[in-house]
């Protein structure tokens, strides 16, 4: 653990928006967080704690207003362009006008793939997240679960060594959910990668992660982190795992202590 | 970027219709709403007949005039179409209007034509570079504020100062009035992917061209044929304006001054001229929208 170089770094990271205006928002305040490669990291807290704010920093989709955000060692801005991360939203953001095929295709395009090696990828891909039949069809003939799935087919489509996820399954029902839980957790398993995870679940949280990293909100801080020691690989068995239901209590617990002292707005 | 959509949204056949048949009942309710206007056109002659021309139970006169010398019977108006065109013409009316309305078609393509691509071009610098945006726009809208009927004679002048053939001057008239349309919904089209799907593309580095090509103008497809159909009518306005300064002699234009000074006489004339003027954008508008049939998925046309 210690050879390895962190995954992610963040060092004293700040994040303002709106800096000179009125409408000033501290989104983030010292964030000092450090996450190991390999890692499955949830971030947890109440709505507007900064969340995706913290996720879209390390995807240099924003700059942090003070603080460093190291990706791999490098500053984000350079893991970006090394292309060292994958990105899904909550919203499967699929482009109409492509097939499900061409939809993972996309990133591998950008990258300048040639053709047939592209489609050789979408195709193991789709077997990944079990969507091979689907591959000539369009987004819009697919449920809102296929479609997350082809979405996360698509970041994980070019190998980078970072999965990003912002709420990936907030629109989804809980049936659809908890496949889709076990599905990461096979990906996550099968290709060995960093993944750091948004939810407004704990027992979601618990279940997926190996840390859960709490937040508070206004400023947005991180106000604690939980280890997630149940046994890997997990499975419907971790759930009724007795420690599962403890972690679930120190997780609350510990966001408790935050609505305590900060009043909800 | 369509997420919450219903997983039907294909128009779901009826069993046992063939697949022809709802293009038969478009057609059909097409012809449907002819048939209330022909009937409104009559029931206002009738009507007029009737009172002797005043709105009923008042003495008020009816807004227009019902005789015939204003509006013709619908069939005085389809039958001189099948009559020459002139005394002793070999010629019968229907085949001067359709040759008129091709010759006016050629210039309002070459005027759409060029029109779109300059517009899109414009959407395309815009989107781009919001200073050339901010400093341009403006004209770009003051520009369809001007009549078009004051600009028509100067384009035509300077044409000629320039030696240019007479329907080039109309073709730049009607481009004037069909790059304002594509040029606005081309931007609104560039700028309409969600910001989600616009920072995929920032994570994976992609450069501008890359995402004007991969998202931005597929994005913009829809918008782009909302722009097209409104252009195809516009086209043809503007090249039957441009005509009437240009002394161009073979159009719709001139067939519509000549018949206004019979209008007197023989106003069935010129309510044929306008029927070809009007059919012409109408066939103009529909071919655009054949294209866009075979261009655009259902799910993404914009109706
Ligand atoms: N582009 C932006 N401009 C201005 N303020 C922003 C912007 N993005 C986020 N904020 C503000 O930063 C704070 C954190 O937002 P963020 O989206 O990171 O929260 P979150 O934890 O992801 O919330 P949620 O759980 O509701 O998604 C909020 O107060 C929000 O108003
Ligand atoms: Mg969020």
């Amino acid at each position: 653990m210690s050879t390895a170089q962190p995954a992610v770094t963040f060092r004293s990271v700040s994040k303002v928006f709106n800096e000179r205006a009125r409408d000033r928002v501290k989104a983030l305040d010292d964030i000092n967080l450090e996450i190991q490669p390999g890692e499955f990291i949830s971030l947890i807290g109440p709505s507007g704690c900064g969340k995706s704010t913290l996720l879209r920093l390390v995807g240099d989709l924003i700059a942090p207003s003070a603080g460093t955000v190291l990706v791999n060692g490098k500053p984000a801005p350079q893991a970006r362009l090394n292309r060292e991360y994958g990105m899904v939203f909550q919203q499967a953001t699929l482009y109409d006008w492509r097939t499900i095929s061409h939809n993972v295709q996309l990133p591998l395009e950008v990258l300048g793939w040639p053709a047939a090696k592209r489609e050789a990828r979408a195709r193991e891909m789709l077997r990944l997240v079990q969507l091979e039949e689907f591959a000539r069809h369009y987004p819009w003939q697919l449920s809102g679960g296929m479609q997350q799935r082809v979405a996360i087919a698509r970041a994980l489509a070019f190998e980078p060594s970072i999965l990003l996820m912002d709420e990936p399954f907030g629109a989804l029902d809980e049936m659809t959910r908890e496949r889709l839980q076990l599905e990461v957790l096979r990906l996550w398993s099968q290709t060995g990668k960093t993944v750091i995870f948004v939810t407004h679940s704990i027992p979601e949280a618990v279940f997926l992660s190996t840390r859960v990293v709490v937040m508070s909100a206004r400023p947005g801080r991180i106000s604690g982190v939980v280890e997630i020691d149940l046994p890997q690989p997990r499975g419907f068995e971790t759930r009724e795992h007795p420690r599962f239901f403890e972690k679930i209590t120190e997780v609350r617990e510990r966001l408790r202590q935050d609505e305590v002292r900060t009043p909800s707005a | 970027m369509t997420v919450a959509q219903p997983l039907e949204t294909q128009p779901t056949a009826v069993p046992g219709l063939p697949g022809w048949w709802p293009a038969v009942r478009r057609a059909g309710s097409v012809l449907l709403i002819l048939l209330v206007l022909v009937g409104a056109w009559e029931g206002y002659k009738a009507l007029g007949a009737a009172t002797g021309g005043l709105i009923p139970f008042t003495a008020l006169p009816l807004p227009v005039r019902a005789d015939d010398k204003s509006m013709p019977h619908v069939w005085t108006i389809v039958g001189v179409l099948f009559q020459p065109a002139r005394r002793g013409a070999e010629q019968l009316l229907w085949q001067i209007l359709l040759e008129a309305a091709l010759f006016t078609w050629r210039e309002a393509l070459a005027g759409f034509v060029v029109g779109s691509l300059v517009g899109f071009l414009l959407g395309v610098v815009f989107v781009h570079s919001p200073l050339l945006e901010r400093g341009l726009m403006p004209y770009v809208v003051a520009s369809q504020t001007v009549p078009l009927l004051a600009i028509a004679p100067m384009v035509v002048i300077w044409g000629s100062r320039l030696g240019w053939p007479a329907w080039a001057s109309v073709t730049i008239i009607s481009a004037y009035l069909t790059f304002f349309p594509v040029a606005i919904n081309t931007l609104r089209g560039l700028n309409s992917p969600e910001p989600t799907a616009l920072e995929l593309m920032r994570s994976y580095a992609a450069t501008r061209r890359q995402i004007l090509w991969k998202l931005r103008l597929p994005a913009a497809l829809p918008y782009l044929f909302t722009a097209l159909k409104i252009s195809a009518s516009v086209s043809v306005i503007g090249a039957i304006v441009g005509e009437l300064p240009s002394g161009i002699p073979d159009g719709l234009g001139r067939a519509l001054l000549t018949f206004s000074y019979y209008y007197i006489t023989g106003p069935e004339k010129l309510y044929a001229a306008i029927l070809f003027s009007a059919l012409l954008g109408l066939t103009f508008v529909v071919l655009v929208m054949l294209v866009e049939r075979l261009v655009l998925p259902a799910q993404r046309r914009l109706e």
